[in-house]
């Protein structure tokens, strides 16, 4: 692992295992996860509901509730410090402060009984030692960063008084409050109309470049990640399935999911086409097939594939797939990690 | 299911159809305002054929196709459904026509009753058309849930047992019980999964092709509309904005917010950086400004906008938009040029 070394790795997320159980039965939610994020990049998770994307932002930040959840195995990374064996106060100034985090549902995520200045100015009194003018201004910065008209007079409005859109820019304010090197955003358009998402997206393009920020970016929706995305890494029940360049994603997908997927979106070019529709539908992630989880869906499964885990393959410049049937080398990968070593 | 294809006749027809809610407020519920939902909407779909309806959350799609099932009661205009004016028929002279118009719900999870089975739904359909017990229900199930792809051993199972793409099939199943000729699709992929969306696309279409059916498809997804309509209405704050085949829309669209809207949506075929550049805000949907509706956020927008009729121009051989500016050749021009974003 002589590549953690790199400085501009910024996160390293190895071998994530979390694990939900109850009274009965165990969801693997996540299962050797691995994926990086360098500095001033925006990487995506994508997959569908379930797949365990939510999961693993989660575990960075330590909000898994335990139990019913359990870390069991692997490293976070943060920094080249392992976040998995930080004290609560440790993580605390971490949370927050390097990384932050923006979530889905703005009206749920914002208290409705104070109002936005407060919120703003919350985590700037834990982490900052600013007097309550300055806190103020900057407050007032911020709002001002992520295009609120009139910001002043704003910070005393409550956030009913915000449209959905207002709503999410303030969400994202209170993330930059400390200059995080990490902002982990979870679905932050997935409640908001189409413009406004565009406006959202062309804003954290906008404060990556201005603040020199990384963004580890979740979402189900395809086209989201066809705009924002530097590296994907594409997830389904709890494994990475494929993971690239945007490019190698859209232009070039190697892996049966990522490709099904692609071919199953509805756009105006296959107007009169049929779309490819994948049977079945995502498995329980405490009743996952064994083998590929995808095989019972998958057009190229064979024998093996429902019998052994596979391997990943790599097709150069960080461009692996975790499929050895389409893998010019062929099946014979199978259970090996890649040409290249343990990802 | 005798449905004759003829495809170029008109099953519904809706014209100048208008529908306001009232803003209370205060101890008396008094009334301090209205919001106009639907204002001056007209359309035409064809037998066989699929119209899209699309714009943003609270732009009043929806309410256009609760006006046209009648569950709500249009303020003006009127509904004609296969040549009948049926704006101000009685509840008991509805009654055939309801089996004809049959709706499609977003939410798979709240629109199936938790207390039903699914033969128990799809019964309820099949009791008005007349078939109540016996070896004719029992077929009748039977084909209802192949034609939406389930196993018939489903019909004794409770909606809970099912996944969200499985509900959304039953729900289909509970629109076709009653033989409709006309489904008014409300944005019913909109909750699903991206793996499942296209089996529910796929079955629409196959169901088309079947029974002739007609579709009106609400949908906030560009993309999905492009793929599955044949012509599309954009709405934007009550108003219909642009009306045109599907092709054309794409091919020219002429409406500064369709040319907004077909910017903001992002389109996995091309992957590309969004511009970086700062945009309007948006203004809210009770009181919009005087004039053109769309005035406060158009990037082409001048005072005379405030004053300017809200009629149509027509574009292009059918191809309509609600903007007085615009002229066919302009219309090019905008789209070429720098575009609403810049």
């Amino acid at each position: 692992m002589t590549f953690l070394t790199r400085s501009d790795i910024l996160l390293a997320v190895q071998d994530l295992s979390v694990h939900f159980r109850s009274e009965d039965q165990v969801a693997r939610a996540v299962e050797g996860v691995s994926f990086d994020v360098q500095r001033q990049e925006t990487v995506c998770l994508v997959g569908e509901s379930g797949c365990g994307k939510t999961v693993s932002a989660l575990t960075i930040l330590g909000l898994i509730p335990q139990p019913p959840g359990e870390i069991a195995g692997g490293r976070i990374l943060f920094d080249g410090r392992n976040l998995l064996d930080c004290r609560e106060d440790e993580m605390q100034k971490i949370r927050g402060n390097r990384i932050a985090m923006v979530f889905q549902e703005p009206l749920t995520s914002l208290n409705p009984v104070f109002t936005i200045g407060d919120q703003i100015a919350e985590a700037l009194e834990t982490h900052a030692d600013l007097t309550s003018a300055q806190r103020v201004e900057r407050c007032v910065q911020l709002l001002d960063d992520v295009g609120i008209p009139s910001p002043r007079e704003r910070l005393a409005d409550y956030p009913h008084q915000l449209s959905g859109g207002q709503r999410q820019r303030v969400m994202i304010a209170m993330a930059l409050a400390c200059h995080p090197e990490l902002v982990i955003a979870d679905e932050p358009t997935t409640a908001l109309d189409v413009t406004v998402q565009a406006q959202i997206l062309r804003l954290f393009r906008a404060l990556q470049q201005s603040h020199a920020m990384a963004v580890l970016y979740i979402t189900h929706d395809l086209g989201v990640v066809s705009v924002i995305a530097d590296r994907v890494y594409v997830m389904y029940a709890g494994i990475i399935v494929e993971q690239g360049l945007r490019a190698h994603i859209f232009d070039a997908a190697r892996h049966p999911y990522t490709q099904d997927l692609l071919e199953a979106l509805p756009t105006r070019s296959k107007r009169g086409r049929r779309l490819y529709s994948i049977p079945g539908a995502v498995p329980n992630p405490a009743a996952k097939p064994p083998g590929c989880p995808f095989h019972p869906r998958c057009r190229y499964a064979i024998p093996t594939c429902g019998q052994q885990p596979p391997g990943m393959c790599d097709y150069g410049d960080g461009h692996r797939a975790r499929c050895p049937v389409l893998f010019d080398g062929g099946p014979s990968h199978w259970g090996q990690e890649t040409l290249t070593g343990k990802v | 299911m005798d449905n004759q294809r003829n495809r170029n006749s008109v099953i519904l027809r809706v014209e100048g159809l208008k529908k306001y809610f009232p803003i209370h407020r205060g101890f008396f519920q008094r009334i301090a305002g209205w919001v106009k939902a639907v204002e001056d909407v007209s359309f035409e779909i064809e037998r066989g054929r699929t119209l899209g309806l699309v714009g943003e959350s609270g732009c009043g799609k929806t309410t256009v196709g609760r006006l046209i099932l009648k569950l709500l009661t249009p303020d003006a205009g009127r509904i004609i459904y296969q040549g009948q004016d049926i704006t101000d028929l009685s509840s008991r002279e509805m009654k055939p026509i309801r089996k004809e118009i049959q709706i499609i719900f977003q939410d798979p999870y709240g629109s199936l009753n938790p207390r039903l089975t699914v033969g128990q739904t799809l019964g309820e359909g099949l009791q008005v058309a007349g078939i109540r017990s016996g070896a004719p229900r029992r077929e009748r199930l039977e084909k209802l849930l192949q034609m939406v792809g389930m196993p018939p051993a489903v019909v004794d199972r409770y909606p809970h047992e099912f996944s969200g793409g499985q509900r959304q099939r039953i729900g289909i199943a509970r629109a076709l019980s009653v033989e409709p000729s006309l489904i008014i699709c409300d944005e019913p992929i909109s909750a699903l999964d991206v793996s499942i969306q296209a089996q529910i696309i796929n079955l629409l279409k196959d169901l088309q092709d079947q029974l002739g059916l007609s579709y009106l498809f609400i949908s906030h997804d560009l993309n999905v509309v492009g793929y599955l309509c044949d012509h599309l209405c954009v709405m934007y704050k009550g108003h219909i904005m642009e009306y045109a085949p599907t092709d054309e829309l794409f091919a020219n669209p002429a409406h500064p917010y369709t040319l907004a809207l077909l910017a903001a949506i992002p389109d996995p075929e091309t992957p590309k950086d969004p511009p970086l550049t700062a945009e309007n805000q948006r203004g809210t949907v009770a009181e919009p400004p005087a004039g053109c509706s769309y005035l406060a956020q158009c990037p082409f927008g001048e005072p005379a906008c405030r004053e300017a009729a809200r009629t149509f121009t027509k574009v292009g051989p059918n191809h309509f938009i609600r903007c007085w500016k615009v002229t066919p050749s302009r219309g090019a021009d905008y789209f070429s040029g720098p575009g609403p974003a810049a």
